[in-house]
């Protein structure tokens, strides 16, 4: 069954809250879900672009005081 | 398309080594092959129990000490479990050291010379820090 981890990675500084979904992404099964949370501004930006670049997929992405929640499935 | 990007880190100041490491992990993560070449001044900080910081440089390289930024050394080991990546310390520089390859982190990879390093980064990027 896949499941929905939420990873926070909040007053972390680039390249850490990619870094820390990497390794989540890495350990999960495909078909997970995982909502980053950053609050470094290029996060919102960056993420997606990782996503895009590696081919998973971009569920949502929202800002909500200041904090960037980022959903993303793996798909590989 | 994935690229090979071949980092050649030399100085041994916190802003160059920090900065070699962002590229290096993102690099390696997005799924491109990352060489660094580690001489110089550079090296030194990757001996086994290497504690201290290297100097800043300027403002950025103080601030980059906060909580919150990611270690260059957590990030070129990143670059290495995530990714293709691989540290490669130079020979010439442990050979004038007087090290070897015990002497280094255990996530170094094996000592490489120029010419097997220049050979093996044909055709790829080239970065100096």
């Amino acid at each position: 069954m896949s499941e929905t981890k939420i990873v926070d990675a909040r007053n972390t500084f680039c390249p850490g809250p990619l870094m820390e979904l990497i390794t989540n992404m890495k350990q999960g099964k495909v078909g997970d879900t995982i909502e980053l949370l950053s609050t470094d501004d290029g996060s919102g930006a960056d993420v997606p672009e990782w996503v895009a670049k590696v081919g998973h997929e971009l569920v949502g992405k929202e800002r909500i005081d200041g904090v960037w929640h980022i959903k993303v499935r793996k798909s590989k | 398309m994935s690229q090979h990007y071949n980092i050649v880190c030399i100085t041994g100041t916190h802003e160059k080594l920090q900065m070699a490491a962002m590229i290096a992990s993102v690099a390696a993560a997005t799924g491109n092959k990352v060489s660094v070449f580690l001489s110089m001044n550079a090296l030194t900080f990757f001996m086994k129990g290497h504690a201290g910081n290297p100097p800043a440089e300027g403002d950025v390289g103080s601030l980059i000490l906060q909580k919150g930024v990611p270690p260059f050394k957590e990030l070129f080991q990143h670059a290495v479990e995530l990714g293709d990546a691989q540290l490669l310390p130079c020979s010439m520089a442990m050979d004038i050291m007087k090290i070897t390859k015990d002497d280094l982190d255990p996530v170094m990879g094996p000592a490489t010379g120029l010419t097997r390093f220049l050979s093996d980064a044909e055709g790829g990027q080239m970065l100096t820090f």
